[in-house]
């Protein structure tokens, strides 16, 4: 297609016949072939290495697969379940952008780390949350860094929020169908004003004023949705964040520990100290015990 | 779902598209504009798998573009049509097929207004009016009731209006991007003065909110 073509993507003919017998030892050459090609990755700065796809599949099953539906991953079995538990959000205010995300890395039913970052800062004025598989995520975070650093090298001048956005998505569509997943909200500001821009592994790219990602992200939406409002002070944000988080790490079993919080303004973006969720929750049931406590006085007192 | 609606007059053509932009349940954006300006003439709208309608919609409209700057004159509706079909048709047997179904919609001179309905498997059809999504099969029968060759501007406008009046009743999912949400309908239209050039207006949100 014409993307793979400027990304200088060839797909070797390898669906090519050859013989089923030398399936193995063919396989294994063109493999090599395509690792060698691969590691000239300096001349052309759009030229990612691209993973081979596996062409174990038998030519015949390919021919009859045509009409497959779009998209099909023609690639191998998944070794474990992958699961893209977490809760990322991103909303835009008068002061600024606020970031927040939870800390849980979970691998099927396995908290593999509690004190993972999701968000990383881009450059000083862009931070990006990531959601999905970790390792695509920490790959692609550092293959935009790299991007927009390059870009401005060699132009004198920052690529805006949109055009980064832009950037990230044409350099995951070689990849749209396979395994990789990423979910990326690229939120900073610019002297436009700050924005919040959605990138997907599977295409989509969406500017909007509340963006929220991962398996807790409609517990987030209820939340945020009733909270905000444009004329929000800075801490008033910033609690919202923390409570939409916080609501979203209670309900789903994916998302939890701890919080992250940035908020970037004019000046930049600034990280919050991690805060831990369990006294959050605990504060939570201070808060409901006093409410009960006082109601109870409330009503003797009335009914008195 | 995503929902869109062409309606061709003697001298105009109305288009209309939802505004959603939904990730499976969630609806993430509420002011999603699915409507691609090729050209002063010519509008393309288009629905379909995520990425692959922004991104074969500016495909397309980046080449009607290059190709106005080439030759110094634009590309027919019919032409553009024709060529978004072809690129379609090319991708659809490669490995990377574009998932977009799309609705052109035009102006020409000398061809007058002309609506073009293409779908995912690349076929391409003139018609006098079309729908797209599961919404279209609420409102295709209203259309062909309904519709004639020879409405006025406010006739179409109202025939609009009675589909989105349908949707709104048997389609719940449609309610709220159609009639909530403050844009509600994007509606492009396209029309020849007599004395200037095509132009495109764009209605605000006042004809669909007469339903309200």
């Amino acid at each position: 297609m014409a993307l793979e073509d400027i990304c200088c993507f060839k797909d070797k003919p390898t669906q090519q016949l050859f013989p089923f017998p030398a399936l193995e030892t063919d396989y294994h050459n063109l493999e090599l072939e395509r690792l060698k090609t691969s590691q000239t990755n300096w001349g052309d700065p759009q030229h990612i290495f691209i993973p081979p796809f596996p062409q174990a599949t038998p030519f015949i099953s390919r021919r009859t697969s045509r009409f497959r539906p779009p998209n099909h991953a023609l690639t191998v079995q998944r070794p474990f379940p992958l699961s893209h538990g977490t809760t990322t959000l991103g909303f835009i205010f008068q002061g600024g952008v606020i970031a927040a995300a939870d800390t849980r890395a979970s691998a099927g039913g396995l908290v593999a780390c509690p004190a993972v970052h999701k968000i990383t800062p881009i450059h000083s004025h862009l931070v990006v949350t990531s959601s999905g598989s970790g390792a695509d995520c920490m790959l692609w975070e550092r293959i935009l860094i790299r991007e927009i650093r390059l870009y401005e090298l060699r132009h004198k001048r920052r690529l805006s929020i949109r055009a980064s956005a832009k950037l990230l998505s044409f350099m995951l569509h070689p990849f749209k169908g396979t395994d990789v997943c990423v979910a990326l909200t690229l939120c900073g500001w610019e002297k436009e004003g700050p924005q919040v821009i959605y990138v997907c592994s599977d295409g989509a790219r969406l500017q909007g004023d509340i963006i929220s990602v991962g398996s807790g992200s409609p517990y987030a939406y209820g939340v945020l949705d009733g909270g905000l409002s444009w004329g929000l002070s800075k801490e008033e944000a910033i609690s919202l964040a923390r409570e939409a988080v916080f609501r979203a790490t209670h309900r789903d079993a994916y998302s939890g520990n701890n919080v992250d919080l940035f908020h970037i303004d004019a000046q930049g973006w600034i990280q919050r100290p991690r805060e831990d969720l369990k006294e959050e929750y605990y504060r939570e049931l201070e808060r409901r015990s006093k409410r009960r406590r006082e109601k109870k006085k409330r009503d003797t007192i009335e009914s008195s | 779902m995503e929902y869109l609606i062409g309606i061709q007059g003697p001298d105009y053509v109305l288009v209309a598209a939802d505004n959603v932009a939904a990730s499976s349940i969630i609806q993430m954006k509420h002011d999603y504009d699915k409507m691609f300006k090729l050209s002063e003439k010519i509008l393309l709208l288009c629905v379909g798998e995520a990425g692959d309608t922004v991104q074969f919609a500016e495909y397309i409209q980046k080449n009607v573009q290059l190709y106005k700057m080439r030759n110094g004159y634009e590309l027919s509706p019919s032409a553009a049509a024709n060529f978004t079909r072809k690129n379609l048709a090319d991708y659809l047997r490669s490995r990377t097929p574009y998932h977009v179904n799309l609705l052109l919609a035009g102006h020409d001179e000398s061809d007058g207004p002309g609506l073009f309905y293409m779908d995912y498997m690349a076929s391409l059809a003139k018609a006098p009016f079309a729908a797209h999504g599961y919404g279209a099969f609420l409102t295709l029968s209203i259309l062909d009731r309904y519709y004639r060759p020879d409405l006025s501007r406010d006739e179409a406008v109202e025939l609009l209006r009675k589909c989105v009046e349908e949707l709104n009743n048997k389609y719940r999912m449609v309610l709220v991007v159609l009639i909530r949400t403050q844009p509600g309908h994007q509606v492009g239209m396209f029309q020849t003065k007599v004395q200037k050039h095509a132009g495109l207006q764009r209605f605000g949100s006042d004809p669909v909110h007469q339903v309200e």
